[in-house]
């Protein structure tokens, strides 16, 4: 059972990595970041239970705070960039290509 | 050594009168050019007088108690200045009996000239500033002086040598003033590394660099070699010609009178050239070690002597005669050290100090009232005009001249005796220095001529504005006319002092604590004859010389006028044996094709092209790295990536 759900959770990140790394939809990449990060809370809450300690479960928690945080102003970048540039997609926000 | 605040006090007066005129005045007129000569003269001039009277109180209080073998002095230890390892100086002042000489004369003369500088200066602009650097020249001057270190020393040496540069070219706005005051810091710089040399070899030698300890050291010590000596005194005496002017690096002296007249006297005439002369005076102990090194000290003195003689009696300039003047009886003290008459050195130091002080500042009060004329050929007839400025200048020729009862008689007198009666003598020198003695009586003799006496050739504007000069300026011609007409009584020679009934060489018995003479003492010496003979043809040879030179020069001023065969000598003289002509050849001109060298080749080719090819490669450099910067973010996110993953394996595989 713990098992299956780390092999879970680490399935869970690659394909956020994945995400990240191959979509050009800047909302996508954020889905993708998001998805990592509950790749992780699932990691810790299995570990938590596997080990009955709470301390997991609790971390959770400030996880889904900042995971909030981090999404409205993950947003509000998108939103500046759209501005800017008149889309969202990330090769064409590369001005500081060298 | 008796301890004492004196030297402490003496050091600092002028150092805070130099700090009055140069930082608090400014901060308190708002401006640097508002202070009146009076003001910062009153300020300088009460600085270097209460240090005079503190020198004199410091002086009588030399005789105190004298711990056995040591010379009687005072003197106080401020504060250890460096301390690397064993190598200490300490910030160590002492006034003995040679140094406290030197001290009076410093202070004494300078209150005197500082004095006159009130009156001389006060037409001019910042006379903040020219007080300011007059004060902190005394200072240095005292610092050199007192400083019973050779580190101490060289540190007034050098600070003696900045205000006399930056006085040299007071006038700065004129490229011709302000170059021959590079011309004098150059110039010594070329002696300082020479005794920079001898510093270094004296304390790889002696292990201390404390002036009384080296004496000791040699006196009570097993001696060192006499190449080693000779190798230290030369590597001094090269520093000595520099600050000294002789041969061959006298050629800054005559250029510096571009400075004003007051500087010429203190600086460049009674005080800071003597240094040199003071020096050896001090370390005499270590120049008896080497006869060669005293040999060439004794030359160098007596043909810089005649050099010197020859060219002044050819000049027009009267600061420039007054100038060679000076020079040359510098050569004069550089003999007597030579031969070992330490005493009389220190004697013919302290009467020049006198009378050739009073002879710039009469000059002085010449240029002065000729609204700044220095020719003298321009001049003549002034004897009436200026009545006082004539009499004490008269008092000043006759001393250096060598008449009988003036100072410079005295001192000039003991000089050439001592050259064929101590064992370091030579014959040629004792006809070199009669004969520049000859020429020094003629050669003033005709700077009076062509000042004061002949036909009146000043043109008529500066003719109508002639006036004597003010009370301010005449007190202290008085003054030194007094000195450099009495001061010689205080070294009677041995001879007269037993004929008129046991006078004593005062001088040369206060000094014999300092001066340990191993040659035969002039006083009460034997070869009575020979003193009296030398003393005789001395008194003949000045008195007819100097008549001769002011009788002849009224209206024809070049020898070559009354001799024609002596045109070439004459054109030789005038242009001062081309020495600046040679040296502008064989070292300036090098150099400066040296610097274009560097500049073009050295500079431009190499140093630039390889600095331009380092930015190329760092650019081309640049050009190539630049691609990995994609701008894609997902590129760097990728890095990032690949990085964990390093990480991981790296804390997996390889840590543990």
């Amino acid at each position: 059972m713990e098992t299956t759900i780390q092999v879970l959770a680490a399935f869970l990140f690659a394909l956020g990595l994945l995400t990240v790394m191959v979509r050009r939809n800047t909302i996508i990449i954020l889905m993708g970041i998001e998805m990592m990060l509950n790749a992780a809370n699932l990691s810790l809450v299995g570990f938590a239970q596997y080990l009955s300690q709470v301390d997991g479960q609790i971390q959770v928690f400030f996880t889904i705070t900042i995971a909030a945080a981090e999404s409205a102003i993950g947003l509000s970048i998108l939103v500046n960039l759209y501005r800017h540039f008149n889309s969202i997609k990330t090769e064409n926000a590369a001005t500081l290509k060298g | 050594m008796t301890e004492s605040n004196l030297p402490v006090l003496i050091l600092l007066l002028p150092l805070v009168g130099f700090l009055i005129n140069g930082v608090v005045l400014p901060l308190f007129h708002r401006g640097f050019a508002k202070a009146s000569a009076l003001e910062s003269g009153f300020v300088a001039t009460f600085a270097i007088g209460t240090a005079f009277v503190l020198a004199v109180v410091a002086v009588c209080g030399i005789t105190g108690h004298v711990e056995p073998g040591e010379s009687p002095a005072l003197g106080s230890t401020v504060y250890q200045w460096l301390e690397i390892g064993n190598f200490k100086i300490p910030f160590e002042l002492r006034i003995d009996r040679l140094s406290g000489v030197l001290v009076l004369i410093i202070t004494g003369v300078g209150s005197l000239i500082h004095l006159y500088s009130i009156g001389y200066m006060s037409h001019e602009k910042c006379v903040g500033r020219y007080f300011s650097y007059l004060n902190l020249f005394c200072f240095a001057m005292l610092l050199l002086v007192m400083g019973n270190n050779l580190a101490l020393l060289f540190f007034g040496w050098e600070g003696v040598g900045l205000c006399s540069y930056l006085l040299i070219g007071f006038w700065y706005a004129d490229t011709e003033k302000a170059n021959a005051g590079k011309k004098a810091f150059i110039v010594n710089r070329i002696g300082d590394l020479g005794f920079l040399i001898g510093m270094f070899l004296i304390y790889k030698t002696f292990g201390t660099l404390t002036i009384t300890e080296i004496r000791s050291a040699i006196l009570s010590g097993p001696g060192i070699s006499a190449s080693l000596a000779t190798a230290i005194c030369l590597a001094l005496f090269v520093g000595a010609t520099g600050k000294s002017a002789q041969i061959p690096l006298f050629v800054w002296l005559p250029d510096a009178m571009s400075g004003p007249t007051p500087v010429s006297a203190l600086i460049h005439a009674a005080t800071m050239v003597t240094a040199g002369v003071y020096m050896i005076a001090r370390l005499n102990p270590l120049f008896d070690l080497s006869p060669v090194a005293m040999s060439v000290v004794a030359n160098i003195g007596a043909f810089t002597a005649l050099m010197a003689g020859t060219i002044a009696i050819a000049q027009k300039d009267i600061k420039k005669v007054l100038a060679y003047s000076t020079v040359s009886q510098l050569g004069f003290m550089f003999l007597a050290c030579g031969v070992g008459a330490y005493q009389t050195a220190v004697f013919h130091l302290m009467t020049h100090a006198f009378f050739k002080a009073l002879l710039f500042l009469g000059s002085g009060s010449v240029i002065h009232a000729c609204s700044g004329e220095q020719d003298m050929t321009k001049m003549g007839g002034l004897k009436k005009h200026l009545p006082h400025t004539y009499l004490t200048m008269l008092a000043g020729s006759l001393a250096i001249s060598g008449i009988p009862i003036f100072s410079g008689f005295f001192s000039k007198d003991e000089i050439l005796y001592s050259t064929i009666a101590l064992p370091g003598g030579q014959s040629h020198l004792f006809f070199v220095g009669v004969f520049t003695a000859a020429l020094t009586a003629i050669y003033t003799g005709r700077m009076l001529a062509m000042t004061f006496f002949g036909s009146e050739r000043l043109d008529h504007e500066k003719l109508h504005h002639l006036h004597e000069s003010p009370a301010t300026m005449l007190i202290p011609l008085y003054v030194l006319a007094v000195l450099a007409t009495f001061g010689g009584l205080l070294g009677v020679p041995h001879l007269l002092g037993a004929a008129l009934g046991h006078i004593p060489h005062v001088l040369s018995h206060w000094l014999d604590p300092v001066i340990q003479t191993r040659n035969l003492p002039l006083v009460g010496v034997q070869l009575s004859l020979h003193e009296g003979l030398v003393m005789g043809g001395s008194i003949v040879l000045a008195v007819s010389c100097f008549i001769l030179g002011l009788k002849s020069f009224k209206e024809k001023f070049n020898i070559s006028q009354f001799i024609p065969s002596t045109a070439g000598l004459q054109k030789l003289w005038e242009n001062k044996y081309y020495v600046d002509e040679c040296y502008h050849l064989l070292v300036v001109n090098p150099l400066r094709k040296l610097g274009d060298f560097s500049a073009n080749i050295i500079d431009k080719l190499v140093i630039d092209n390889v600095v331009v090819s380092v930015g190329r490669a760092t650019r081309d450099l640049g050009k190539r790295v630049r691609t990995i910067q994609t701008g894609d973010i997902q590129t760097y996110a990728l890095g990032l990536g690949i990085g964990l993953i390093v990480l991981l394996w790296m804390a997996y595989k390889i840590l543990p």
